[in-house]
């Protein structure tokens, strides 16, 4: 297969993946093994991409031309090609968590899940692989709505308000500012094609330049810079696997992978020089406000929820402080931070399937119980707060030296002061779960660890966790190649 | 004698000769194939006229040979052949879906009636975009009204006849309205030709009757097509009448009558610098966005769908006058393709309504609930074409918004590209109504048994949410046409 085909074919297969799931309704064995196929094939189209990427091909694809000069077009560049490998790769093992997790909970119409499940993800897949603004655009809004059946998927009053939170902030901050953004620039430069060095080169100055930004900021909602972060925890009432792979690396990542894409390629970084001051600071308040929230949440997916805020908005610091340094840690945060998450909401989730627990002040001595599950949500916070051997310190080192070299003091501060944090509320959770004994009531209820398949997923993310660490040349020629370095 | 040089003729004839018939012939079925093949065929006369514009320029038919300005003048452009072919077009698709709809909506011996005024109304429709007489015009207004008058009082709502009664009332004042303003450019011209009147206005720009006949026009024609606040008639005769009325009624009446307000701003008054005497464009740009805004808000509100996707027409009605008050190419063509696009999308709304009418047996929102279980194609297909109301990239309605933004840019007008994308947020309130009362409520007890819709009624209402969707992917067809025609209304292009 050409390296066109590839990208065609990473689009058609969680689609064709979602037709086949609808057709195995009747039989879930057959349905779930739909899923675990599409994404190992998915998976496969992906890493075959890889190579020719890193070799300095850019393949792309011209699907149909929309409106005349706008085009559905395709384009696989180093940022895109992390992302769609960190998407697609943590589908397969997400699958597998899912089958457990659904079946644990005897959960109703598992169909219509994993069939917006394999949807989303190729709206996902979509966003990674666009190669212009139009395009993500689309994908981006696809990628909300094809979710909000996921974030719904009780049907109860408490998750249809979670539901319009959900869709009002994403819906509304892609209306209202996104929309405008790109038919500001289209308007501005007569394209919206992403390219190195930027499309705005010179044509924009001033005031206007920076309002653009804040309308691509604030617009890419998804990346939840506050104020219009709340839909985050709003989505929280989803299943654990939607948390896990949606909220903590597909449509998260999707936000923060836009914004990168759209500094880097749309403003260029050297053209945002003294333009982006702001965003360092509304990024840095993100990070700390939202910190502070979470060392508050006793819901442990609410902390997690608030965690993510929080680490979305150092990539953002990262890419807004504009130094090539800072903004490979961007990039690297975006794969290091998705393992980490995920591997803590399999965590929640899976001691929720077992014990049935939601909050941090019931988790008193749960390790000894669930083992695996909380050695992986240790290596899985180790990571979120940047402590080694956990993929999330190579990320924050570069970002840190990265705001060293800017002379960006105030920024390393926030990070500084945000790495405390972290450790403030995840260290907690397991000194409680190793160190604590169990409350009284908890014989009531002898449990062990989740179903199998969610074990085995978690390990392998918190495996991947550690591994990113210790082996981080793919991702880093990934991201070094995005700012132009050569293969 | 070529029978393509008279495609012209025939694309009113066919449809006005299968009325009568259809009374002679009294038979429903006979009915309903004479108006069906009628229409079918109108549909390609459509077609091969669009493309003949398209090859080689507008099409001037002397009706009875009688030479223009004298005689009337069939006078088919880039603009006029693209309505021919949706009117036509969608009248092709909503036959078919009548046919199993008033089985179940009206008394069996009224329906060889309701075929023949289908037809009448279709003629009329069809005669307003390609007749270039001013008087002509009127006539045929006055038939599409009429005929719909009837078609909404067929309804089988008894609130249908004051919803019928309220249209002919305000119907008719527009019409007359319309008259006076067309009698007044006569006197001024001496001409009933709409080329040859806009070529003598010229002279007489600041002439106090040519004024007044602009007023006239514009607010009869405004009437016609449910201009906030000239809209009180249609969110009743939409809610009241047959399922396959408002479908059509929905999808033509308004655009129609749109395109009469084109033709006389700008084929008429055009270039005469009127425009220049009075803030059209500002009065224009006001009502559309106070249409946009309130009418969206009433929507939000109300409790039966059908009532509410009306309120959401007149909202969409604002969006096709907004791209008139820019004045511009970029504006015109936002007007045009969003015409056809709100065309598509809302007729097959009112189609799938008319299936869940059919099925759950009423529309307002506490008889739908769960229906998202019941009936699930129905149900997906309106939350798709309620996503084409908000404007969602990949349907249709977002393409018409698209140019509206841009043609806003385009005049700096950058405060009302948020006005234009904040109303667009209305729209997903008006529509998530229905998603949170289909998805997220079980159907009531009586109503769980209820299946899917019949093929007869799914098949048309599907090939509308179809073509909703291509027309959000594939715009050559919609913006291209809307770009010539746009072009050719402004004088800037070829035509």
């Amino acid at each position: 297969m050409t390296p066109e085909h590839l990208i065609l074919a990473s689009l058609a297969l969680p689609a064709a993946g979602a037709a086949a799931i609808l057709a195995c309704r009747r039989a879930p064995n057959l349905r779930e093994a739909a899923t675990l196929a599409s994404a190992a094939l998915l998976f496969l189209c992906v890493a075959a991409l890889l190579p020719g990427v890193l070799a300095g091909a850019r393949p792309a694809l011209r699907l149909m031309e929309v409106l005349p000069g706008l085009d559905l077009a395709f384009a696989v560049e180093p940022l895109g090609m992390l992302f769609a490998l960190v998407a697609s790769g943590l589908w397969i093992v997400n699958s597998l968590y899912s089958i457990g997790y659904m079946r644990g909970n005897d959960e109703a119409n598992q169909t219509r899940f994993y069939v917006c499940f394999a949807l989303a993800i190729a709206a996902a897949l979509g966003i990674a692989f666009s190669a212009n603004v139009f395009t993500l655009f689309v994908f981006y809004e696809l990628l909300t709505l094809i979710t909000y059946p996921l974030v719904t998927h009780h049907g109860s009053d408490k998750a249809r308000n979670g539901g319009r939170t959900y869709l009002g902030l994403l819906v509304g901050t892609s209306v209202l500012f996104l929309l405008p953004a790109l038919a500001f620039t289209w308007h501005v430069a007569g394209t919206t094609d992403f390219a190195p060095g930027g499309i705005l080169g010179g044509r924009l100055d001033g005031l206007a330049l920076a309002g653009l930004l804040a309308l691509y900021m604030f617009g890419l909602g998804k990346a939840a810079l506050m104020p219009f972060h709340r839909w985050l925890p709003a989505a929280m009432v989803a299943p654990t696997p939607v948390s896990a792979l949606l909220h903590a690396v597909a449509v998260v990542k999707a936000g923060v992978f836009s914004v990168v894409k759209v500094v880097v390629y749309v403003f260029g970084l050297d053209n945002l020089a003294g333009s982006a001051d702001w965003l360092v600071a509304v990024a840095g308040f993100t990070i700390l406000a939202a910190s502070v929230v979470a060392l508050n949440a006793d819901n442990l997916k609410r902390r997690l929820a608030y965690s993510t805020v929080s680490q979305l908005s150092y990539v953002v610091l990262a890419a807004a402080l504009l130094a090539p340094l800072s903004v490979v840690g961007a990039a690297l945060h975006i794969a290091a931070h998705a393992l980490g998450k995920i591997t803590l909401f399999f965590a929640a989730g899976a001691i929720y399937t077992a014990a049935h627990k939601t909050e941090v002040s019931q988790l008193d001595g749960i390790g000894r119980r669930m083992p695996w599950t909380m050695g992986a949500f240790a290596i899985g916070a180790l990571s979120m707060i940047g402590l080694p051997p956990a993929a999330g310190f190579v990320s924050k080192w570069y970002m840190l030296s990265g705001a060293m070299a800017a002379s960006h003091w105030p920024a390393v501060a926030v990070i500084a002061a945000s790495t405390l944090l972290n450790a403030g509320y995840f260290l907690p959770i397991l000194w409680r779960a190793f160190f604590r004994p169990a409350a009284a009531d908890d014989a009531h209820h002898p449990h062990g660890e989740a179903p199998l398949p969610m074990v085995i997923a978690l390990t392998l993310t918190a495996a991947g966790t550690l591994a990113l660490f210790f082996q981080p040349d793919v991702p880093l020629a990934l991201a070094q190649q995005m700012l132009g370095g050569l293969p | 004698m070529n029978l393509a040089a008279h495609l012209p003729a025939l694309q009113v004839v066919l449809p006005l000769a299968a009325a009568p018939l259809a009374v002679l012939l009294r038979g429903r079925g006979a009915a309903f194939m004479l108006v069906t093949l009628a229409a079918w065929a109108a549909f390609a006369v459509s077609i091969l006229l669009w493309l003949q514009v398209n090859a080689s320029g507008p099409i001037s038919y002397a009706l009875g040979s009688w030479a223009p300005p004298w005689g009337i003048e069939y006078r088919v452009d880039s603009l006029s052949a693209l309505l021919l072919m949706l009117v036509c077009g969608i009248a092709a698709v909503v036959l078919p879906y009548a046919r199993a709809s008033i089985e179940r909506e009206l008394r069996q011996d009224v329906h060889y009636l309701f075929y023949a005024m289908f037809a009448l109304c279709l003629a009329g429709l069809a005669g307003i975009a390609i007749t270039g007489d001013a008087f002509n015009l009127f006539v045929f207004l006055e038939i599409s009204s009429l005929s719909s008058y009837v078609l909404i009082a067929l309804g089988r709502d008894r609130r249908a006849l004051v919803a019928a009664y309220q249209y002919l009332i305000m119907g008719t004042i527009g019409a007359t309205f319309i008259v006076v303003g067309v009698g007044l450019l006569y006197l001024k011209t001496g001409t009933l030709n709409l080329a040859d009147m806009g070529v003598r206005l010229q002279e007489m720009t600041s002439h106090r009757p040519v004024l007044a006949a602009l007023a006239f026009l514009t607010v009869g024609i405004s009437l016609k097509l449910a201009l906030f606040p000239l809209h009180q008639w249609l969110p009743n005769a939409y809610a009241y009448a047959p399922s396959a009325v408002s479908a059509f009624l929905a999808a033509t009446a308004t655009k129609v009558s749109v395109y009469a307000l084109l033709r006389f701003y700008f084929s008429v008054f055009g270039e005469t610098a009127v425009f220049k005497r009075l803030p059209m464009e500002d009065l224009m740009l006001i009502l559309a966005l106070a249409g946009m805004f309130v009418a969206s808000a009433v929507a939000i509100f109300q409790h039966d769908l059908k009532r509410l996707f009306a309120y959401s027409s007149v909202a969409q009605v604002g969006y096709i006058v907004l791209g008139i008050s820019f004045d511009s190419v970029t504006g015109l063509t936002a007007t045009i393709a969003h015409l056809v696009n709100h065309a598509v999308t809302k007729g097959g709304l009112f189609l799938l309504l008319g299936a869940v009418m059919a099925g759950m047996g009423g529309t307002t929102l506490a008889r739908v609930h769960g229906i998202g279980r019941v009936m699930p194609l129905t149900a997906f297909g309106i939350v798709l074409c309620g996503l084409g109301l908000i404007g969602v990239p990949g349907t249709a309605g977002f393409v018409s918004k698209w140019y509206l933004i841009l043609a806003a840019l385009e005049k700096g007008q950058w405060w009302l590209v948020f006005l234009i994308v904040a109303s667009s947020l209305l729209a997903v309130a008006y529509v998530w109504r229905f998603v949170e009362a289909a998805y997220f409520h079980a159907p009531r007890a009586d109503l769980a048994a209820v299946r899917e819709a019949p093929a007869g009624l799914a098949i048309p209402a599907w090939t509308l949410v179809g073509a909703t969707i291509w027309f959000g992917l594939d715009t050559s067809v919609t913006v291209g046409s809307a770009a010539r025609a746009a072009a050719m209304l402004l004088g800037t292009g070829a035509p």
